[in-house]
């Protein structure tokens, strides 16, 4: 096990370690991202103060990204309750196509979503996206919601049915302040995915870029090198942030109703 | 009708289908029709900039099976899919095994979420810091001169294959964690301590209870990481060169450059369907491996 | 079908419930009737369904066909909010979200009371269940036997006419479920409220219960007062299941109109009309006898009624009683006698021969 410790850091250390570079050369004076580093400055910071493309991509991120979350979070609430609760026919087939985005390549999804936008004769703008991202959202906010679904002993609800509430007030009273951690997790790590996620955005895209799509433009402009570094540092620190206030709020849920089943996934 | 449909919808599997439907009919409109879209589109040609020729022709997978440079792109994207999952998986066992056996049960879950943590970072920017390590002047290259270990640049690490691998290796090493770990999670104890007290040593105990076992999440580690590499767009854009290219390129390029949606189109169906055929044989295998050790479903 | 005793007002009825999960029949043809203030219990081995039977009359269950009625109101259709019923689920189903007041006071949202009228009738509630001044603690910091007096507080504080229980007391430690069994016992004098129990452990529904309904396999095998039960059980399974009975082969025969029962190492008997549940068998049958109505006779001593003469084959020694493992002579089966262990009288040893003496009104004929 010795050993096995060891070898585990050094793996750590190689997960990490393109992250931790970031901040190096963000903060860097020199224009060029190489090693050994010049002084600080946090002058690609202000830089992108001044990219007014780049605002615009962040505000229809920001735009696609919350409402992407909430739509994912919704169907999630939807499919995570019927499995959790009911067996129903075709449950295996019909949950399993939901959650094929999972390991479907990105492409896939974004090109044939773009077959179909196309040829029904619409343009695409952020909207397509929203389409897109929900798509590939909805699996991850499943698995969060199937476990605090899970965890919820469905006895609490059938104790509220028996003391006079309705359907309707039960959820509302008992399963809906149960499950909370659980939505705010989901609508934490759907946000993130679609923040991120540059694919579909590249394809699905119209006029307005998404961030990463402006990003992935910025990266072929050699000058342009430390202000990306700069954006990826706030990007990452906003997405690990996100997460760790997602897990934060997934585990108090679990500790509410009395079981923590694994972390995401 | 209607109040039969009601009362349909009041039992256990009416309710749940009635639950799920929303779900389902977002994934069916935006997923399935999409994708039959696909299957169909590929079988048709491309006539000017907007207009296909609706003629059913199986002209495209013609092209794509016969051309040399299609094959060759369908061909090196299976090869570096498989590497990466052999090298994930491989790097990835020894860490699930050491977060089940050698930590203790308070610590697992933050060693998971620290695991798990770059994941949800933008995977753009990840892959891009790859190009900045591996890349000519990079930190590799300028850190290993900098220390007089070579004195040229090392230039068989960025814009060929050899990145693209690497980086997606780095990429994909959660995913590969995760189930293998789950499914060690779940052996009961006692099973290792029963082979032990059978008169097994440590390796054989692992050879002949562990890995068995663990065996379903070898599997899910394998298949959740082979299918998406293969259709990874962003690495081999970024970091394979003209040599690393694989079939995702391929299929951009013909949606977006080339306007040629059909070829596209056939490309995606052709790279699916070996996906698919791959994924089929494997879970066939994997669960005649797990039939053996007898009742455990 | 069996009735409510009769000082007693029926309050639910069941008449031929039949239930089916699927292709599995998991109640086939209940009929009960259940008093007013009644302690019932449904008393079966785990899976013989008497969960799904308590959950038909929350009205969390529905049945194929059949009749509940409570107050002689047809239940079809009733949903279990608008049901007259307030159950205590086995995991009590205590809200981990609310305080134990908010809890207590959960089910008074829709009853018009005033906010200071709900919260005295929770803090009674509390009271009444021995948990006065517990009501501003988080409910998921509490313990087990706390948590099942939560849920009962929360039940009752509705005034309900029946209160369902399944398997309460199954979640505490020995001591706890004892101290439970007589604190529910007072609580149910004390409310007058019908309890319904389910349970699969006999001594509970033997020291709890006016009435028990012994289950088996969808079924009601028997439905009686415990010492009925205990006493006269219909059949050899129910008896088996309630405490221990043992078992001895038999001839029967009619001579001048009286029942005799020729009993291997007993030798014959006449046996009366309900020693007979499942009527007087022609030839081969099977005698039933509790250990505590079979004696070991000591030097000196004679026996009441009969004697037999056996071989102790093992002694199991308890503290205050002693089982002993006998053989009558002539019969390969041992029984078993308790005896209570009086002081100055030594614990018999293995292979000691000994007379034994019964009393032929204790048997029970099994065809
Ligand atoms: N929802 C269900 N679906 C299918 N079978 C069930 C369901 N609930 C109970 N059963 C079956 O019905 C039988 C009776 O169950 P239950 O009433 O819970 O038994 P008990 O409470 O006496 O242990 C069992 O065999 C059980 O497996
Ligand atoms: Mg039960």
């Amino acid at each position: 096990m010795k050993s096995l410790k060891v070898y585990a850091i050094f793996y750590l250390i190689f997960l990490y370690a393109p992250i931790f570079l970031l901040p190096l050369f963000a903060f860097n004076s020199s224009t060029v991202i190489a090693f050994p580093l010049d002084s600080f400055t946090t002058e690609w910071f202000t830089t992108l103060l001044t990219l007014s493309e780049m605002h615009g991509a962040l505000l229809s991120s920001l735009k696609i990204a919350v409402t992407s979350a909430v739509l994912a979070t919704s169907l999630g609430i939807f499919a995570a309750m019927a499995v959790s609760r009911y067996s129903f026919p075709g449950q295996k087939g019909i949950m399993g196509f939901i959650m094929l985005p999972l390991v479907l390549p990105e492409i896939i999804v974004a090109v044939s979503l773009l077959i179909v936008i196309l040829r029904m004769g619409f343009s695409t703008g952020a909207w397509s996206v929203i389409v897109g991202h929900t798509l590939i959202c909805t699996p991850f906010a499943i698995a969060i919601l199937q476990s605090a679904f899970a965890s919820l002993d469905p006895s609490l609800e059938e104790a509220a049915y028996d003391l006079g509430e309705t359907p309707a007030s039960t959820f509302r009273l008992v399963t809906l302040p149960l499950v909370m951690p659980g939505i705010i997790s989901a609508l934490l790590i759907s946000f993130t995915i679609s923040m991120d996620e540059f694919i579909i955005a590249f394809f699905l895209t119209g006029a307005e870029p998404t961030l990463p799509v402006y990003l992935f433009s910025m990266m072929r402009f050699p000058k342009l090198l430390p202000a990306v570094m700069a954006l990826g540092t706030i990007l990452v620190v906003l997405s690990v942030l996100l997460i760790v206030i997602a897990e934060f709020f997934r585990r108090r849920g679990a500790k509410r109703t009395g079981n923590d089943t694994g972390g995401f996934l | 009708m209607v109040e039969k449909l009601r009362r349909f919808f009041r039992t256990e599997k009416g309710t749940g289908l009635l639950l799920v439907s929303p779900t389902a009919i977002y994934a069916l409109l935006m997923l399935a029709v999409p994708l039959a879209a696909v299957v169909l589109i590929s079988f048709w040609t491309q006539n000017g900039v907007r207009d296909f020729d609706t003629t059913m022709t199986l002209a495209n997978y013609k092209e794509a099976l016969t051309d040399p440079l299609y094959r060759q792109l369908m061909l090196r994207s299976l090869m570096v899919s498989g590497l990466v999952t052999l090298i994930t998986v491989l790097l990835a066992f020894p860490i699930a095994y050491f977060v089940s056996f050698g930590v203790k049960a308070e610590h697992k879950s933050l060693w998971i979420f620290l695991i798990t943590i770059p994941f949800w970072t933008s995977y753009l920017i990840r892959v891009f810091l790859w190009k900045v390590i591996l890349g000519y002047n990079g930190v590799l290259n300028s850190g290993l001169k900098a220390v007089g270990l070579i004195e040229e640049p090392l230039t068989f690490i960025l814009y060929n294959v050899n990145a693209v691998i690497i980086t997606l290796a780095h990429a994909y090493a959660p995913f590969a964690i995760l189930p293998i770990f789950v499914a060690l999670e779940k052996i009961d104890r006692s099973l290792l301590e029963a082979a032990r007290d059978l008169g097994e040593n440590r390796v054989m105990t692992f050879l002949r209870v562990t890995l068995p076992l663990a065996a379903p999440g070898v599997v899910a580690a394998v298949l959740i990481v082979f299918i998406p590499t293969i259709g990874d767009y962003v690495t081999p854009r970024l970091v394979g060169g003209p040599g690393g290219l694989m079939i995702a390129n391929m299929i951009q390029t013909q949606f977006l450059r080339l306007n040629n949606a059909p070829l596209g189109a056939t490309l995606a169906v052709l790279a699916m369907l070996i996906v698919a055929v791959i994924a089929i044989v494997f879970v066939i295998i994997g669960n005649r491996a797990a039939g053996q050790k007898g009742a455990r479903k | 079908m069996t009735t409510a005793k009769k000082d007693r007002k029926t309050l639910i009825s069941m008449q031929n419930i039949q239930k089916h999960y699927g292709d599995y029949h998991a109640l086939r043809g209940i009929n009960l009737e259940i008093g007013e203030g009644e302690f019932f219990s449904l008393l079966g081995p785990s899976g013989c369904g008497k969960t799904t039977l308590l959950r038909t009359i929350a009205g969390f269950e529905d049945y194929d066909s059949g009749y509940v009625m409570i107050s002689g109101n047809d239940m079809r259709g009733v949903p279990a909010n608008k049901r007259p019923t307030n159950m205590v689920f086995q995991s009590y189903a205590i809200f981990p979200h609310l305080t134990v007041a908010q809890n207590v006071a959960f089910g008074l949202r829709k009853s018009g009371m005033s906010k200071a009228e709900k919260a005295k009738a929770a803090e009674q509630a509390l009271e009444m269940v021995g948990l006065k001044g517990y009501g501003h603690r988080a409910a998921h910091a509490l313990s087990g036997g706390q948590r099942q007096r939560v849920a009962l507080a929360r039940a009752l504080v509705l005034k309900p006419k029946v209160l369902l229980l399944d398997e309460p007391l199954s979640a505490l430690d020995r001591k706890m479920r004892e101290q439970m069994q007589v604190e529910l016992i007072k609580l149910q004098r004390e409310v007058g409220i019908t309890f319904i129990l389910v349970t699969h452990d006999q001594e509970e529904a033997l020291v709890m219960s006016d009435r028990i309904a012994v289950m088996f396999e969808g079924e009601i095998a028997q439905c009686d007062d415990p010492e009925v039960l205990y006493r006269r059980p219909k059949s050899k399974r129910v008896a088996d299941f309630i405490g221990v009975m043992n078992f001895l082969s038999a001839e029967c025969r009619v001579e001048d109109g009286k029942k005799i029962v020729n009993v291997a190492g007993l030798g014959e008997t006449e046996v009366a009309d309900d020693q007979c549940p499942e009527g007087f068998p022609d030839g081969a049958a099977t005698v039933g006898f509790r250990p505590e109505t079979l004696t070991l006779l000591y030097e000196g001593q004679t026996a009441t009624h009969r004697e037999a003469a056996a071989t102790i084959d093992e002694v199991v020694y308890y503290g205050d009683m002693t089982y002993y493992d006998v053989r009558f002579d002539g019969v390969d089966k041992a029984v078993r006698i308790s005896m209570r262990n009086i002081f100055g009288r030594d614990v018999l040893e293995v292979g000691s021969r000994v007379r034994v003496s019964w009393s032929p009104g204790a048997l029970v004929v099994f065809g």
